[in-house]
């Protein structure tokens, strides 16, 4: 018997994400940010579907669009989606493609898809939030974490966003970086050497580890943007 | 404009807390006074027009509403697809305020010239455009502009006519032409003393708008429909026919011919001088302007 409780742990998610791509193709390792998005949904961010809504959530930016389905399988996990609505992705009418639409898709804080939109977007949002004075009832923060991929960071909007994070002292904005070493030139001494020299608190972890995750994403900063760098290879 | 843009910013961010300023370094010097009042409301990024723009679609995803400005070149153009993505498909809003406009400053060079903002703009949905001929008009867009949750464009330039006229979605009439007239000859923005000039000796309509888009079909229709002709010439102070599928549409039921001025799309022009040197070249000048008249006209 299917219950929405059925698909709600880390150990359903293959499945789900077979409801989308097909269980012979695909495995859920194949998704470089599945781990990540996980420990963020279900041990870190102040966000539920009776929370979508409000002005006070923490809210994820998925700015490394492509490849959603691990993202579409955690919000269906943590009942943001109806785990039916997976069967149709990519179809004409489906809420599901394979760049999301913040629109179309319950709990998608941004539409991305185009490359490097996300990180100025997530600032702006910090920004917003730090301008309002926007508390939750026991009186914490919300906070803004958006993911990029290392590959991504090649987009110089990011860089522009990036150096005026920490700037204008927006500590309420935590970035992880997929890195899965896909950035066609590289990133000599390393992805979170570009956020250190710009004044960010930068931690590296391994981007499959939970615990380490939730401790990078969980441990308390110093007054600065947070930048978290997964270290993930694509299939292990 | 530019400094009655800066006052009623001002106060804007005096008076509505949703309301914030986003910059690129370009007229920051006129916001000090707000940034220290309203710090966190008055943002400057530096030269990041990129930034600048996703900054302004995550603010009003907060609930905010951003106003956006610097130069033309580098509020359209620069962070286009941005604009396209960071503000349009995120279904959010901004005021955009551009200064420049085409030429304003044509000893800058190429560089600091976009007679194309309202054209690129226009290939996306959901934008209201105002290209206001006078300061006070700049204000009265402004107070209604920042209530709103909309995408608009304020485009802003040192032209002005000598007296502001009624801004709002309807065509204003300045002139009508006879039940025998020629046709209709429509100003926009800081085009309309010049136009009243150049067509003072000819029997034809001339109305004036200061908001593109939407662009007034139904008075443009009517218009044509009640001069002599259904001909109609547009002057715009931007790209030339930016606004001509507006007019076809306008008149698709009446036999009608049409006709644009503005900003020759034929060559970029390799020249500095002045902004009247500009208009000169491009046929915007009283004397151009006249003879285009003359001659679509048929008089």
């Amino acid at each position: 018997m299917t219950t929405p409780a059925t698909f709600s742990r880390y150990a359903d998610l293959p499945a789900l994400i077979g409801l989308m791509e097909g269980d012979e193709k695909h495995n859920a390792a194949a998704h470089s940010t599945l781990d990540v998005l996980w420990v963020l949904y279900d041990r870190v961010l102040a966000v539920s579907p009776e929370t979508a809504e409000d002005p006070a959530r923490d809210r994820f930016l998925l700015s490394k669009g492509h490849g959603p389905a691990a993202f579409y399988a955690v919000l269906a996990a943590k009942g943001f989606l109806d785990v039916p609505t997976l069967r149709g992705w990519t179809a004409f009418d489906s809420p599901l493609g394979h760049h999301p639409d913040r629109v179309l898709v319950p709990g998608a804080e941004i539409g991305s898809g185009s490359l490097g939109h996300g990180l100025p977007l997530g600032l702006g949002t910090a920004l917003g939030l730090r301008a309002q004075g926007t508390r939750r009832a026991d009186g914490t923060a919300p906070r803004v974490v958006v993911l990029v991929g290392d590959g991504e960071l090649d987009e110089g909007s990011n860089h522009e966003a990036i150096a005026a994070a920490a700037r204008l002292g927006a500590d309420n904005l935590t970035v992880v970086v997929i890195d899965n070493a896909s950035a066609t030139h590289g990133w000599p001494g390393g992805v979170g050497r570009r956020f250190e020299v710009e004044g960010w608190e930068t931690r590296e972890v391994g981007g499959r580890d939970h615990d380490a995750l939730q401790d990078a994403f969980t441990r308390p900063t110093t007054g600065r943007p947070l930048a978290v760098v997964a270290r993930v290879r694509n299939g292990n | 404009m530019r400094d009655t843009f800066a006052a009623a910013t001002h106060e804007a961010l005096d008076r509505d807390p949703r309301t914030a300023l986003v910059l690129a370094a370009i007229s920051a010097g006129m916001f000090r006074r707000a940034a220290a009042r309203h710090p966190g409301r008055v943002i400057d990024l530096g030269i990041r027009e990129q930034a600048m723009i996703g900054v302004a679609g995550g603010l009003a995803l907060t609930g905010m509403r951003p106003i956006v400005h610097s130069y033309t070149p580098f509020l359209v153009e620069r962070p286009f697809e941005q604009i396209k993505i960071s503000l349009g498909h995120q279904d959010v809003g901004a005021i955009l305020v551009s200064i420049g406009a085409s030429h304003d400053t044509s000893a800058e060079g190429r560089t600091h010239q976009a007679p194309e903002d309202v054209a690129l703009l226009d290939t996306l949905p959901g934008w209201t455009v105002h290209v206001p001929g006078h300061p006070d008009e700049v204000r009265t867009l402004m107070e209604r502009a920042v209530p709103g949750d909309d995408l608009v464009y304020l485009r802003l330039s040192t032209h002005t006519n000598r007296a502001a006229l009624p801004v709002g979605p309807r065509l204003n009439v300045l002139r009508t032409g006879s039940s025998r007239s020629a046709g209709v000859v429509v100003a926009v923005g800081p085009m309309l003393d010049r136009v009243l000039e150049a067509t003072a000796g000819l029997d034809v309509t001339v109305a004036h708008t200061s908001t593109v888009r939407p662009f007034d079909h139904e008075g443009l229709s009517a218009l044509a429909g009640a001069a002599g002709n259904a001909d109609v010439l547009i002057v715009e102070p931007y790209l030339k026919g930016t606004s001509a599928h507006e007019v076809a549409e306008a008149l698709a039921d009446r036999r009608h011919r049409q006709a644009s001025l503005g900003v020759s799309r034929r060559a970029e022009v390799r020249a500095y001088g002045t902004a009247a040197d500009h208009d000169r070249l491009h046929g915007l000048d009283v004397e151009g302007i006249a003879k285009s008249a003359r001659d679509f006209f048929l008089v």
